[in-house]
């Protein structure tokens, strides 16, 4: 089957790899419909994340159709068309049955902090990912969920984790009926955690980037407020100012190790590699909420970034109010508010490629190139 | 480009999941309607058959019912992460032999590919291509600076001279 494969930063291409195989009772094999590249996929595609092995599929966003499952596998059916939430989850153990489906302890035997996800490293697990033809999905009782007959399939696999992270960062941020938000990053996820914002009851919504064309791009989507802080002094300082100096109520960070913006960071982060990227948006977003208020972390950081492990921060979900997405418990109100047209995941996609072309989307994701705001890859075989 | 005023009652859904109730700073475990007592002992009945080499946080007891076996450690790489393995999540000994091992299997992976008889095509998979479509001029420019840093070292290699310094500035690494 053709999938992308991992060669070392900034590196990839698509290649024949063997089929995926059945690994144990409540496996499915899906063949991919669609599958996107995400902005965190960049930590990985530039090196950043240890223990990305050269040979590996990423890809943690994606639907497909079942094509095969396990003897224990009673949720799913050969032929039903799913939507594969990212992160892997048995549903059984101590975190999963507290509702903490992107913390479970059983899927992932490498590390501790973070549980697993779908092509994100061997320290997320060592799982190949869908950016492919077919996709080896586990626990095919608890993540996979049919996707309704009259959903696209284009807003379906926003759903695996744009929608809900972007969800989960309005709601972490504990917004109150009138509150000012602030988003760092005009990304996928920070634009859909500024459109989300409103939906928590915000008052004012203000995203801050660097790329005019994706600042935007997010006055239209998210109907908020859009300023470069390339043209700040400071943006901390900036949002003092338009806060009556008080600072945001809310801040959420969506930017992660990526960061630009601050030369120090850059340096030492992304350049020489010392920390597992730059903490810039971390940095500032602590400093421009209000007293009293509410960071909410989902930007994704190195295990031990800035010498402080504030990646498990967001992987163990402490109470800074940062988590991955469970993206399963926000499933069903999701899918209605997309029904219902309160969301319009699809609205975010720019561009549509052939997974042949991976290199090239990664390329044009990554260096910001033709205004792309996200990436979908078509299989061969998804024929449609 | 210029931001207008907004009114968020006009916005389609506005307030539709407010809930004074969501308190940040109440801890998540409780607010998950959660019916039975979580048992911190229990694992799923099946467990996947360790029939592949899987690295073990030393943080658990155990390796985990699922797990995933694309790629095992193989080769100088594989054993600098068993070493990594060694230390806990919490030491950097963990985490900075991993980020070697990474950068030493990139070398493995273009040796690989050519015992396999392949040359990999490093400009395509750098997606250069699209570059050259979409940022032409900046693109043109990265390419000479890196091809008038590489003249340099080679210059400053072949005139037998500062060797040693000329190794450590790796131009091409950055891209
Ligand atoms: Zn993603
Ligand atoms: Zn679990």
């Amino acid at each position: 089957m053709l999938a992308m494969e991992y060669r070392g930063p900034k590196r990839v291409r698509a290649v024949q790899k063997p089929m995926p195989e059945m690994k144990h009772p409540q496996d499915a094999i899906v063949r991919v419909l669609r599958t996107c590249i995400c902005g965190s996929d960049l930590h990985l595609y530039n090196g950043n994340v240890p223990d990305t092995r050269v040979g590996s599929t990423f890809g943690h966003e994606f639907v497909g159709e079942v094509v095969e499952v396990g003897s224990e596998v009673t949720k799913v059916k050969t032929g039903d068309r799913v939507l594969v939430p990212f992160n892997i989850a048995c549903g059984e153990c101590h975190f999963c049955r507290q509702g903490m489906f992107g913390n479970c302890h059983e899927s992932n035997t490498e590390a501790t902090a973070v549980g697993a996800i779908f092509g994100y490293s061997h320290t997320a697990g060592g799982f190949d990912g869908g950016q492919a033809e077919y996709a080896r999905v586990p626990y095919a009782n608890v993540g996979p969920t049919v996707i309704p007959a009259d959903m696209d399939l284009d807003d379906a696999v926003l759903l695996t984790d744009v929608v809900p992270t972007g969800y989960q960062a309005a709601e972490m941020a504990g917004i109150q009926t009138g509150d000012t938000v602030v988003v760092f990053g005009a990304g996928p996820i920070g634009i859909m955690a500024a459109r989300c914002a409103w939906l928590f009851g915000a008052g004012r919504v203000i995203i801050i980037d660097q790329e005019d064309y994706r600042l935007e791009f997010a006055r239209n989507y998210s109907y908020c407020e859009a300023y470069n802080f390339k043209e700040m002094n400071d943006p901390v300082v900036f949002i003092k100012k338009i806060t009556d100096w008080m600072g945001a109520d809310c801040v959420i960070d969506a930017v992660g190790a990526e960061a630009a913006g601050n030369t120090m960071q850059t340096i030492t982060g992304r350049k020489l590699l010392l920390q597992a990227g730059s903490a810039t948006a971390l940095h500032w977003a602590i400093n421009s909420v209000k007293k009293g208020g509410v960071v909410s972390i989902v930007g994704v950081y190195g295990p031990t970034d800035n010498l402080v492990p504030i990646g498990n921060v967001l992987n163990k979900g402490l109470t800074i109010r940062a988590n991955q997405a469970s993206v399963k418990r926000l499933l069903p109100r999701l899918i209605d508010h997309v029904q219902n047209g309160i969301i319009n995941p699809k609205g975010l996609i720019t561009h549509r490629l052939p997974l042949e072309e991976v290199a090239d989307g990664y390329r044009m994701f990554s260096a910001k190139l033709d205004n792309c705001i996200k990436t979908v890859l078509l299989p061969p075989t998804a024929n449609q | 480009m210029k931001n207008k005023t907004i009114d968020p009652k006009q916005i389609k859904g506005w307030g539709i999941d407010a809930d004074p109730k969501n308190d940040p700073t109440y801890p998540m475990r409780d607010r998950m309607n959660v019916g039975e007592d979580p048992d911190s002992k229990h694992r799923p009945a099946s467990l996947q058959p360790v029939d592949t080499e899987v690295l073990r946080s030393i943080e658990r007891p155990n390796v985990s019912a699922v797990f995933g076996t694309p790629e095992p450690p193989r080769g100088l790489s594989g054993m600098i992460r068993r070493a990594a393995f060694k230390y806990s999540e919490n030491r950097y000994r963990h985490w900075l032999p991993l980020v070697l091992a990474d950068r030493v299997n990139v070398v493995e992976g273009v040796v690989s590919d050519l015992l396999h008889g392949h040359v990999p095509n490093i400009y395509a998979e750098k997606g250069y291509p699209v570059e050259w479509k979409h940022n032409r001029t900046a693109f043109i420019t990265k390419m000479a600076t890196i091809a008038l840093a590489t003249a340099g070292v080679v210059a400053l290699l072949s005139s037998g001279k500062s060797k040693k310094k000329a190794k450590k500035k790796d131009y091409l690494s950055r891209y």
